[in-house]
């Protein structure tokens, strides 16, 4: 042992691997790090901003005091909604489709690529499009195409988890579903994906926290609105796009509404990620 | 006594149309069965092919929106470095290479910090830590972008300015021929914020993909390296690191792929100027930030048509990136399957 550690080659080795692994944690701790500054600063900036007039007002215009937020919150909560009801029954089904059906089929393998992929397309040129073929033709923003962006958003996160989750499934239970005569429908929807809820509902949970604050494609479909208003077919307000417009404004009550706006969204969507973790685990355990 | 027979000549009959009229209800349930199939089938099917539409349709979409720019600029339109609306002359460089260059220091600073996470958490985490630091890792994640470009414009930029880029002038900026990429006020924000705030959003997606393809790594051919003696540092790196190559460029190159199309983090920190400059600490723009600053109040078909343009050139770039970064981590999967 004596030798081993007076041995150069032995301490060379060990002295990499001590830099090696101090590297590793430095890098971990580099992460933590900035998270926690990331959340200290909307808590200590946003938590101010948050009043009961915050959920009771509209937001103020410009140069006027006061004001909340209360028009982008329903904005929001609208627009996700309807993007979730859209996005949720569109990917349940596709996802079954390549669970059930498509299995390593040319059709399925394709369908899986592209959903991958469109996962990580940039969101601003969901916006794009959405713009180019309804914006640009019925000549306004609306409430409506904010939905249908963020939904086309959704779609590929509930596909590639309902997907995932379905192959979970052991092949057994199909196969005493069918050997009592059940159709294939019915295996698939009563039987599989009954099985596997917990997990589709994670991968929903999953896709309206990755919508919820997403701003890019919202900025020319859904645009804003300084006043109240539940109409899907004039512009809407929305919280990701108010904060934007209002962190980049000179009022000091506009963004220290975007700072409170911001503290609301990224508890929101931290509250679902957690969610659906535990709601995942609850299914692992089972 | 007719009824009696007349009964029981009906019991000795019954069995047999029961089981004609079980026969004849069985088979209709069949083909209602196989019909409701047969439209499950389909419709699952079109639902699939939705996903497929989609992609054409933006595609399209764009190509239809981009032609008028490239029909009066051509090719050229992709190295000329004057946007002028003004002038309504547009040109695509600016914008590419700012978008290449926050993500090329995107990555020079998330790849080491990524894997030394990947790292952490698969050989080097007791294993009563690695669920909530895997869990924060991945709300690392999951918080939204533009926070991070609200974060980064109002915090993180003054304290680059105050305290980064002052020593980076004072060490980098010294040496001579890149000296100059670190020269120029320090503004706070620009061109070196928004690439390193970028790594910041793009850390945690590499790090889950490179922990995922560390943990594909045969626990037998670990332990055999460790039975030889080896360090942990020496089974990474001679171990698992080279088994995982594939899989590990495929993260970079996926985490790549999120950088190059991220644009609420990058409009806030990186100056909007079009311009080109030696300088990182100067102002520039992306393709996703100008698409973010012009298109609502673009008002010339042209400059909207340009805007177009942009955003295809960005979809078509980020598309090769990303299907090479699937292509890579599939190959790793059919490893996995192999093993």
């Amino acid at each position: 042992m004596m030798d081993g550690q007076k041995n150069p080659v032995y301490r060379r080795r060990l002295l990499a691997h001590r830099i090696g692994i101090t590297l590793s944690v430095l890098a971990m701790a580099f992460g933590i790090f900035f998270l926690l500054w990331i959340l200290a600063t909307l808590i200590i900036k946003g938590f101010g901003a948050i009043s009961p007039a915050m959920f009771m007002e509209s937001t103020p215009a410009p140069g006027s005091d006061g004001g909340g937020l209360i028009n982008a919150i329903v904005g929001s909560l609208l627009m996700v909604g309807i993007a979730t009801g859209v996005s949720t029954p569109i990917g349940i089904l596709a996802g079954i489709y390549l669970a059930e059906y498509g299995e390593e089929s040319r059709i399925a393998q394709l369908t899986r690529f592209v959903t991958d992929i469109m996962l990580s397309a940039p969101s601003i040129v969901i916006g794009l499009f959405i713009y180019s073929i309804y914006v640009a033709h019925i000549k306004h923003f609306s409430g409506w195409a904010g939905s249908f962006a963020i939904a086309l958003i959704a779609i590929p996160v509930v596909v590639r988890t309902t997907d995932n989750m379905l192959n979970l499934v052991p092949g057994s239970l199909r196969e005493a579903a069918f050997a009592l005569g059940a159709p294939r429908w019915k295996v698939a929807t009563m039987i599989r994906l009954r099985a596997v809820k917990a997990g589709v509902v994670t991968g929903v949970l999953l896709a309206v926290a990755r919508i919820a604050g997403e701003t890019a494609p919202l900025l020319f479909t859904a645009l804003n609105n300084q006043f109240f208003s539940t109409n899907m077919n004039a512009p809407m307000a929305n919280l990701p796009v108010v904060i934007y417009q209002f962190a980049m404004s000179p009022y000091d009550n506009w963004r220290s509404l975007a700072w409170g706006g911001a503290l609301l969204i990224t508890f929101s969507v931290l509250g679902l990620n957690i969610l659906s973790r535990i709601l995942s685990r609850q299914k692992t355990q089972s | 006594m007719n009824a009696s027979s007349s009964s029981l000549q009906e019991a000795a009959l019954t069995p047999a149309l029961d089981s004609d009229a079980a026969d004849r209800a069985l088979a209709s349930t069949m083909r209602r069965q196989r019909f409701q199939d047969f439209i499950f089938h389909k419709v699952t099917l079109g639902f699939a092919l939705l996903v497929l539409l989609m992609l054409a349709g933006i595609i399209g979409s764009l190509i239809i929106g981009a032609m008028p720019a490239f029909r009066e600029f051509g090719a050229s339109f992709l190295t000329t470095v004057e946007w002028d609306p003004v002038n309504d002359r547009y040109g695509a460089l600016i914008a590419i290479a700012g978008t290449l260059i926050t993500s090329f220091i995107a990555l020079l600073v998330a790849f080491p910090v990524s894997f030394g996470i990947a790292l952490f958490l698969t050989e080097i985490c007791p294993t009563w830590l690695k669920r909530p630091l895997g869990t924060a890792v991945e709300l690392l994640a999951g918080v939204p972008s533009i926070i991070y470009g609200m974060w980064g414009l109002f915090v993180f930029a003054p304290f680059f300015a105050d305290h980064v880029q002052p020593a980076l002038k004072g060490t980098l900026g010294q040496v001579p021929v890149i000296g100059q990429l670190f020269s120029g006020p320090a503004m706070g924000i620009g061109m070196l914020t928004a690439g390193f705030i970028l790594a910041i959003m793009i850390i945690p997606f590499i790090a889950s993909v490179m922990r995922d393809v560390f943990d594909v790594v045969p626990a037998v051919l670990k332990e055999s390296a460790y039975a030889l003696g080896c360090t942990r540092w020496e089974v990474v790196r001679k171990v698992v690191l080279p088994y995982t190559r594939i899989g590990v460029v495929g993260g970079v190159m996926l985490g790549l792929g999120r950088a190059l199309g991220e644009t609420m983090a990058i409009t806030f920190v990186i100056g909007n100027a079009h311009k080109l400059s030696w300088s990182l600490f100067s102002a520039g723009n992306s393709i996703a930030s100008t698409l973010a600053n012009e298109f609502a109040e673009a008002d010339t078909p042209l400059h909207v048509s340009s805007l177009f343009a942009l955003g295809l050139i960005l979809f078509v770039i980020t598309f090769i990136v990303l299907a090479a970064a699937k292509l890579m981590l599939l190959r790793m999967q059919k490893k996995e399957g192999s093993k």
